[in-house]
């Protein structure tokens, strides 16, 4: 279906929410699908917003040696007051200094990084992991089915930040032990949702209708169940990289994350609240892009959901 | 429904036999060594010897696994590596400082989130509902060690009108549980708007304004209650976000709960009080979610045990 942005109209597509939620047995094109997408998030300004904030921090982070009007690593020789404590913002140093004399501002955009790669590659492996393990069990059944989903089960029943905690602490922990850990964890949600959701694809009329004519099951796997699982994967990749940014910055906040003298948003605050009370912007920073950051992910993964699942519209 | 509490119960058995193994398992794959940390750093090679025979860590690991489960099928969760006592007394004397926390986070999550749900179901549209929603996108948005440091900033050092630290008084309480609480409040007045604007569309509720009872009447008689029943089944489900919250939270006010025994256990790769705070955490875990299905029913006949 090699279809172009403009060959779907929006209108088709709003009509689907008005009606039963309709599945076509062959799933638009990925570009006439993107362009409805884009078209619907434009209305929303909260999306719009939140795609804005997601475009800043990945500009920063890759335009970072560009823009940060410091190293992240030097100790300016100015960068403290005579009695030795973090200096206040101020016009030379925009977002002020740590303990350390460092310029806040400059360690802040380095910290994207940090953020972004243990946000991209943990959540690209959990979202692996969770889609390989839902799609088998959902599609083959049977004894790996069963063993897959009880051992699904049981890691639902983990506190997932306190195996994260132990583990990133007790393995010698840096970015890429954190990454790992956190993926560790977060792959569990997304195989149940993928289960259930493969589950119920594989009842409907269209494969099943496949089926009788004889297609063959890779075929109908590929063709059928994975191009329609691919929203609900967008939904949950996008609304996963917001947790794993949250659990990145935790782990760094308690020191068992990635850790210094790399700068992540979690343990710069790890490393100033001794000063919070003297110099609260310290912390205040850090966990403003830490909280915007995230707040990205989610509101256009909750834009995602309401535009790609008709069946939740209007429900939040 | 007798049957069905009994295969619960027996599938609830397995899974935590399964969460020790797991746990037990990462425990013992893990680089760091617990008889070099109870050595001390200047112990000789034959001194960590000697205590990794004495705590039996040089046997093979399902010896050590099968000496562990023998221990625990008694209720003995071991001892301490470093502080000698038991777990099981250390988690006990913890226990009820972690579950007024829980209780207080509850209470602060039930009324921050049904609240915002239910203004923003019954100002559907209008711009306090949209306030409410980004509300609460930032609730779920905020991780819990810079919402506590902020609170602890503004009321703690700011304002100066609750404590920093410490336990013993209801002021105490007030910022860890507001702390622990905001992220399920993010997620009960989404939950709580959805499930309002869902009553307030039924028949029963048109009837009552046909009828011309006053609108605020309507909403707290007619549509509030059955719109909060559904949501009260998910408080179970919450135990498994607070039994992960409570390091943090704990670790930021001080808290002294079974999540700071972990936390400093982990510092100390204290071993057997991480199995042990991992274990109770899950059993907590699959009991709440236990309760959940079985409040469930309860609220709504239309749904039956299965």
């Amino acid at each position: 279906m090699p279809t172009g942005p403009r060959a779907s109209p929006d209108k088709a597509g709003d009509m689907t929410l008005t009606t039963a939620p309709e599945v076509s047995p062959i799933a638009p094109g990925p570009s006439a699908r993107f362009g409805i997408i884009v078209r619907r998030m434009m209305r929303r300004p909260l999306a719009v917003a939140g795609v804005t904030v997601i475009l800043i921090v990945v500009a920063a982070a890759v335009l970072a040696p560009l823009i940060s009007p410091y190293s992240p690593s030097d100790q300016m020789f100015d960068g403290l007051t005579i009695e030795g404590s973090p200096l206040p913002p101020s016009a030379k140093y925009l977002l002020g200094t740590d303990l350390l004399g460092r310029d806040l501002l400059s360690r802040l955009i380095y910290g994207a990084r940090t953020s972004l790669i243990v946000g991209v590659v943990a959540n690209g492996i959990a979202v692996s992991i969770g889609t390989l393990i839902g799609v088998t069990a959902g599609f083959f059944g049977g004894v790996i089915s069963a063993l897959l989903m009880r051992f699904t089960d049981l890691m639902m029943a983990f506190p997932a930040l306190l195996l994260a905690i132990v583990l990133a602490a007790l393995f010698h922990p840096s970015l890429w032990i954190v990454a790992m850990v956190i993926a560790m964890v977060n792959w569990v949600q997304i195989a149940r949702v993928i289960y259930t959701e493969t589950r119920s694809l594989a009842e409907r009329e269209f494969v099943v209708a496949e089926w009788s004519i004889g297609a063959g099951r890779i075929r109908i796997l590929f063709r059928h169940i994975l191009p329609h699982l691919l929203p609900t994967v967008l939904v949950y990749g996008t609304l996963g990289i917001a947790t794993t940014v949250l659990l990145e910055a935790t782990l760094s906040f308690l020191g068992v994350g990635v850790q210094p003298p790399t700068p992540s948003w979690g343990n710069i605050i790890n490393e100033n609240q001794t000063y919070f009370t003297t110099a609260p912007w310290l912390v205040f920073f850090p966990g403003a892009a830490i909280i915007l950051l995230a707040l990205g992910f989610n509101v256009v993964g909750d834009a995602l959901r309401e535009i790609l699942d008709p069946t939740q519209k209007g429900r939040y | 429904m007798a049957t069905y509490l009994v295969r619960r119960l027996l599938q609830s058995i397995l899974i935590l036999i399964g969460v020790s193994l797991v746990t037990f398992f990462l425990l013992y794959i893990v680089p760091a060594d617990p008889a070099r940390q109870i050595a001390g750093r200047s112990a000789t090679p034959e001194v960590v010897e000697n205590v990794r025979k004495e705590l039996g860590l040089d046997l093979p690991f399902y010896q050590r696994y099968l000496r562990y489960a023998d221990h625990l099928v008694r209720g003995d969760l071991g001892r301490s590596y470093l502080q000698k006592s038991r777990v099981s007394e250390l988690i006990a004397s913890r226990l009820p400082a972690t579950l007024l926390l829980m209780v207080g986070a509850i209470f602060c999550e039930l009324t921050i989130g049904l609240t915002m749900g239910l203004l923003a179901a019954v100002w559907r549209g209008s711009r306090i509902d949209q306030a409410l929603m980004v509300m609460s996108f930032i609730g779920v948005s905020a991780p819990q060690f810079v919402v506590g440091i902020i609170l602890l900033y503004i009321f703690g050092v700011y304002l100066g009108w609750l404590p920093i630290g410490g336990y013993g008084h209801f002021a105490n309480l007030i910022l860890p549980s507001v702390t622990l609480g905001i992220l399920g409040a993010g997620w009960y007045s989404r939950m709580m708007r959805s499930s309002m604007i869902d009553v307030l569309r039924e028949d029963y509720v048109r009837t009552a304004r046909a009828k011309g009872m006053a609108p605020a009447t309507v909403i707290v008689r007619h549509a509030l209650p059955n719109a909060i029943l559904p949501i009260v089944a998910m408080i179970g489900i919450d135990i498994g976000y607070f039994m992960s919250g409570i390091v943090v939270v704990e670790s930021v006010f001080g808290w002294p709960g079974i999540g700071q025994l972990a936390w400093q256990a982990i510092q100390r790769v204290d071993i057997p009080i991480i199995m042990g705070v991992t274990l109770v955490s899950a059993l907590a875990i699959v009991l709440g979610n236990l309760l959940a299905d079985l409040i469930t029913p309860m609220i709504d006949p239309r749904i039956k045990l299965r």
